[in-house]
């Protein structure tokens, strides 16, 4: 399960990977925002926390459909199920080099983006912590979605499409948190709903997940 | 004593329906029935509660919008419990039936969130002076919407007929988990960081103190859109019932 | 017969009208789905049989 969870990270950093991707996406989207909504630094510190997390999950969403993509057309993934590792380690193991590759540094570079929408470092800071408990959700779900939507044509819109919902709480949750600290309260345990929702998909979704995938590869 | 007996030959019955022959003779022997009573109910409510009710002080006639908004509203929801309840006997029993009745369900529950949020939206612009609010009922069916839209999309995107079924069921199974998460998570972000709920007009016209004037009529029209889900759900079990046997057949003649 | 709707008339008849269209736009398409399924359905097995 380690090979597995390191071979997607190396594949995904090397050229044609999805490492990038998210990140890029992720920077454009903050550059691109007070084009969009003018200069103001008030409304831009206003709205950078939910902004910022919005663009995060986005960012994960658009490299979802790559996690099993490739392997299952050119035919690992069939290999992989008749190994004797089971399908829910390696759903988990994908889901992992997703994070590892695309939340992680999301999460990471949150903060620091988050100066160009004028968000103070304070608050860049459980900004950064409420993606790294949130974000691994956001893969685990697009991982799951990646495994409902294989092999379908246009499959990239459909996983948008099932996923959306499915982000939503975590979203609520993150968004409240990091608001909630900008406005200058106490954390106080809004933190858990977001870490019980990561736990929750790590413990439910990787049986679900294995069912997908072999409902998939029959 | 005789619904006693009544339970006891329910069950086992009920579990025969799973078998595509005695549920089409069963359906099609009710149908006719069941067109008649929710023609009965539906139209009898609806009539009774336009025309027969009075208007409300602070709402003003707006209020009749209530007759199609919370029967609705409950049949959303209820239909997204059905096509859970059909996803699950998929997965644990195999039955075709059971996860054919679950697609059948979803566009007509997905209908039903449509005309919940569009008397919603449009009993919310004279009360509230907009036509859309954030406010948890509504963005809860919003979500629901979307569920359900999820899952016909899946539905429609795959040829592979036992393929589709599991994955659409996972689906289903899934979704539900979260559709519940989802209700708590918007009420929370409802109020947030503003304490104090916002009142929704459901829950100004859902207080214990509905006089029965208004009540009995939205009875009656909850039956008869209950009764129109059921007839529908029934046609459209019994058109995905025939379009599989359809599918085989056809699928024999490819291989002459 | 009709009743006084007074200043919400819009809203309510709107309400009610689009109710009534999406129910009928379903109960079609059910309908008539259900039509086309049967009656390929029954040349199908006409076909077998035959």
């Amino acid at each position: 399960m380690i090979q597995l969870f390191t071979r997607d990270v190396v594949l995904s950093v090397r050229s044609g990977g999805g490492f990038g991707l998210a990140l890029v996406f992720f920077l454009i989207l903050v550059v691109l925002m007070p084009f969009a909504l003018g200069p103001d630094q008030s409304v831009l510190a206003k709205i950078a926390p939910g902004l910022l997390w919005l663009g995060a999950l986005l960012a994960c969403l658009l490299s979802s459909d790559r996690i099993f993509g490739m392997d299952y057309e050119d035919g690992t993934l069939e290999l992989l199920a008749t190994s004797p590792l089971p399908l829910e380690s390696v759903y988990l193991a994908k889901a992992a080099a997703h994070w590892f590759t695309t939340g992680l540094p999301l999460s990471l570079a949150a903060p620091v983006f988050g100066i160009l929408l004028n968000l103070n470092l304070e608050v860049g800071g459980v900004l950064c912590l409420s993606l790294l408990l949130g974000t691994p959700a956001l893969s685990l779900i697009g991982s799951f979605g990646a495994t409902l939507t294989l092999g379908v044509r246009r499959g990239g819109l459909l996983l948008s499409l099932l996923v959306l919902p499915l982000y939503i709480p975590t979203l609520i949750f993150g968004a409240l948190t990091v608001n909630a600290a900008a406005l200058g309260k106490e954390l106080d345990g809004s933190l858990i709903p977001i870490l019980a929702i990561t736990l929750g998909a790590i413990a439910i979704l990787p049986f679900f997940s294995a069912m997908a995938l072999r409902a998939n590869l029959q | 004593m005789s619904t006693k007996l009544g339970m006891k030959h329910f069950w086992p019955f009920f579990w025969k329906l799973a078998n595509p022959k005695v549920f089409m003779r069963w359906s099609g022997l009710c149908l006719p029935w069941i067109i008649a009573l929710t023609v009965l109910c539906l139209g009898t409510g609806l009539i009774w509660g336009f025309f027969l009710t009075p208007d409300d002080a602070r709402q003003g006639s707006t209020v009749k919008i209530i007759y199609l908004h919370v029967p609705s509203a409950f049949i959303a929801i209820n239909g997204y419990f059905v096509m859970v309840l059909g996803s699950l006997f998929w997965l644990v029993r195999r039955q075709h039936v059971s996860v054919l009745v679950a697609k059948a369900s979803a566009p007509i529950g997905m209908t039903m969130t449509v005309i919940a949020l569009t008397t919603g939206a449009i009993w919310g612009q004279p009360i509230w002076g907009t036509y859309w609010v954030w406010d948890p009922r509504l963005t809860s069916f919003l979500i629901l919407f979307l569920f359900y839209i999820g899952y016909v999309a899946l539905w429609a995107a795959i040829d592979d007929q036992d393929k589709v079924a599991d994955l659409t069921s996972v689906l289903a199974l899934v979704g539900a988990v979260f559709a519940i998460l989802s209700r708590y998570a918007v009420i929370f972000w409802n109020q947030g960081l503003h304490q104090g709920t916002t009142v929704t007009i459901a829950d100004g016209v859902s207080q214990k103190n509905i006089s029965s004037i208004f009540f009995q009529p939205l009875l009656l029209s909850m039956i008869g859109f209950g009764l129109l889900f059921l007839t529908l759900l029934l046609i459209g079990a019994r058109t995905e019932i025939r379009a599989q046997r359809l599918q085989v057949l056809e699928g024999l003649e490819r291989l002459k | 017969m009709m009743p006084d709707l007074g200043k919400y008339a819009v809203e309510v008849t709107s309400a009610y009208g689009i109710t009534f269209l999406l129910i009928l736009i379903i109960s079609f398409l059910y309908w008539r789905r259900g039509l086309i399924i049967k009656r390929r359905l029954m040349a199908a097995e006409a076909r077998k049989d035959a």
